[in-house]
């Protein structure tokens, strides 16, 4: 993984595997519970219109510190500290899937940081009639057919790949069960942190990102979203499934530079 | 030599087929297939067999904790140990045990041991464990990334609910409580003995030496596979400076014997396979979820207990393979005597959990499998290890001191006129207003 940059901050809490890039308004981006690919297309395309902030979460990647994040809170109070000590006031935020649920807390805490919103197949509800799927308990090419519009597409064996090797499939291995880890503080054994009590505070312009396809979060989720935050529309990106940044990374880059630059 | 009858209770009529059939044993096993007029018997067979274990002169009954599955019908095992605790006199009772971290709040475990402990005259062993990753994370919906931390704290709660002379507040991160103040507590001094069953995770080697805590390896593999585990619990004790005494090591084997080696085949070797191919049945996405497992239990390369690894290595394994390999004991008396001692000796190990009912054998069979080896075996045995102290058994209280259950009297109460019972309906209302 290329490292573009471990920033040491709160005093030493954390050091932040940060990937910052381009120019333009900022733009802080959240990841979802498989963390950064550390050279994300969709980002670097996005990097020709915004200054992309894009850190691992603690726990994730290289940044350490996981352990001091327990809870939605403790995420929250990671970014605002990030930003403060980037010295930007406000940005745009767009968050996918776990992402996307911590970006709509971040959103409700402090209405006046963040300038508009994208919640790119977002986590934090829960609906008895659509149950998300127990990604925690899927194998690989379980979850590959939930993750993608088309499982055998490139990208989506992309991520399926395992390597021959023994040891860089142990290395492999942890990393993911790292990560895992660190998500299921936010979405084990149910995605749903309570953000229906908060999201009515959120303010800022907000557009929710779906995948037409979409397995593990299905778009009628939209509903939860736009129906509680004021402000609010849903774009459906046709032939994604959860990865639309990945699987249509133009359509996607495309929707959000739009709904940013109007 | 020490030797606890351990029970896991299996749902004895799986279908045939069922392992092609179906998802998993655990977690999502469909409830249709459970039904309770056979759990009715099975639980009472399964009770008799233990109190039958305790006259055949166990040193132990065992029993565990498990939910939502058919390989083992404990979801409260405490509920055996009360059952036990009236109907049975001489053996300890190895309630191996609660799955302290699931409790809310965990001081529950620490009184419902305690209740156990007093009722049975102090013949409880206190088990410990973390639970399967099927057990806390898929059915109990423990965070995994928390699931270590909420364990120790339980532990230190419980163990101070037991020890503390007076009163006293808790601040932990997973339960508050303002008073805790142990009513019952449990007979024995300070606290009954303590034992903790592990899967193979490293950390649990630290845990159990240096808070002086029995070790107890539960493995599907048997004892040749465990030499790696039990060198790893034996190699910390030894860098702490703590003596290999045997009896601080526990080890879970099954063993069936018949009055040959061939018949042991002819007996045994279907509940066997009904054992592995069936109760071991675990879909591999709930053995293991993120988390569960450190990384460093992980990079040691210890095997998951169930899931897929598990099973591919028991693929097209026969009998004489299970055997081979250890994952069983089996054969005439002579046979499992002489396996026995090796694999005890190779471990190093001064308790033995047997397992005698294993998958779908009928109780005749259990009986005679216990029997034999109560008469067979286990004097054989007993020498092994002498000089060594059991600091791990418990101490109860003496025999003159025991309270002796009345005799179950299993008359039909007598009959009043109109088919109520004496104490029935027609005059309640007079006894409960006498009743202060």
């Amino acid at each position: 993984m290329k490292v573009q940059d471990l920033r040491r901050i709160a005093g030493g809490k954390y050091n932040v595997e940060l990937h910052m890039f381009g120019t333009g308004e900022p733009l802080l981006f959240m990841h979802g519970a498989g963390g950064l690919l550390g050279v994300d297309p969709f980002l670097e395309d996005l990097g020709h219109s915004f200054k992309v902030i894009a850190p691992h979460l603690p726990g994730f990647g290289e940044s350490t510190g996981g352990e001091q994040i327990e809870d939605i809170f403790d995420a929250i109070l990671f970014y605002h500290q990030l930003l403060d000590e980037l010295g930007i006031s406000s940005a745009h935020v767009v968050g996918h899937s776990m992402g996307g649920m911590l970006a709509a807390e971040f959103a409700a805490m402090d209405v006046s940081r963040v300038k508009k919103l994208v919640l790119v197949t977002p986590a934090g509800f829960w609906l008895d009639e659509h149950p998300i799927p127990d990604f925690f308990s899927m194998e690989l090419p379980d979850l590959a057919a939930h993750l993608f519009h088309d499982p055998k597409s490139p990208i989506a064996q992309m991520f399926m790949a395992v390597p021959e090797d023994m040891k860089l499939l142990e290395d492999m291995y942890v990393e993911r069960v790292k990560r895992m880890t660190q998500a299921s503080k936010f979405l084990w054994p149910i995605p749903d942190r309570g953000l229906k009590k908060r999201a009515w505070r959120i303010s800022a312009k907000t557009l929710v990102l779906m995948g037409a396809s979409d397995k593990l979060i299905p778009p009628v989720y939209a509903n939860e979203f736009t129906s509680r935050i004021k402000n609010s529309r849903v774009e459906t990106i046709a032939e994604a499934g959860h990865m639309p940044m990945y699987e249509q990374q133009e359509a996607f880059v495309k929707a959000v530079r739009d709904f940013l630059k109007s | 030599m020490k030797f606890t009858w351990f029970h896991l209770m299996p749902y004895r009529f799986l279908p045939d087929g069922f392992t092609q059939k179906y998802h998993s044993v655990w977690v999502d096993i469909p409830r249709n297939l459970y039904d309770p007029k056979i759990g009715h018997k099975l639980y009472n067979d399964y009770l008799d067999q233990l109190e039958f274990a305790d006259q055949m002169g166990f040193d132990g009954l065992g029993v565990n904790e498990h939910h939502q599955n058919g390989y083992g019908l404990m979801p409260s095992p405490n509920i055996m140990g009360a059952s036990m605790a009236r109907r049975t006199r001489n053996a300890n009772l190895v309630i191996l045990g609660n799955s302290i971290a699931l409790y809310n709040p965990p001081v529950r475990v620490a009184e419902e041991f305690a209740m156990l402990d007093v009722i049975s005259g102090g013949r409880l062993i206190a088990g410990f464990p973390v639970g399967t990753s099927m057990d806390v994370n898929y059915c109990y919906g423990e965070v995994p990334a928390t699931l270590r931390e909420k364990y120790r704290e339980a532990h230190d709660l419980i163990m101070r609910a037991w020890t503390e002379k007076d009163c006293f507040s808790f601040n932990g991160k997973y339960t508050k409580l303002r008073y805790v103040n142990l009513w019952p507590k449990p007979l024995q001094e300070p606290h009954p003995p303590i034992w903790i069953p592990g899967g193979g995770s490293v950390e649990t080697w630290d845990f159990c030496a240096d808070h002086g805590y029995q070790y107890s390896f539960l493995s599907y593999f048997g004892y040749l596979a465990a030499k790696k585990v039990a060198d790893g619990y034996w190699n910390v004790m030894a860098k702490k400076g703590k003596p290999l005494n045997p009896y601080s090591m526990g080890f879970a084997q099954a063993v069936v014997v018949a009055e040959t080696d061939e018949q042991a085949e002819r007996d045994y070797a279907e509940h066997m396979d009904y054992f592995y191919n069936r109760c071991l049945h675990v879909y591999q996405g709930f053995a293991d979820a993120p988390g569960y497992r450190t990384e460093s239990t992980i990079r040691a390369g210890f095997l998951a207990q169930v899931g897929r690894a598990a099973a591919l290595r028991r693929e097209g394994m026969k009998w004489k393979d299970f055997i081979n390999e250890g994952y069983i004991i089996a054969g005439s008396p002579k046979t499992v005597r002489e396996r026995l001692r090796e694999a005890m000796k190779t471990l190093n190990c001064g308790h033995l959990m047997i397992l005698q009912q294993i998958g779908s054998m009928p109780p005749e069979l259990t009986r005679k499998n216990t029997q034999m080896f109560a008469q067979e075996v286990m004097p054989h045995l007993r020498d092994l290890w002498t000089g060594w102290e059991d600091k791990w058994s418990p101490k109860r209280l003496p025999e003159n001191e025991l309270a002796m259950p009345a005799p179950i009297n299993l008359n039909k109460p007598a009959a009043t006129t109109n088919g109520s019972t004496a104490h029935g309906p027609t005059n309640g209302g007079a006894h409960r207003g006498a009743a202060k």
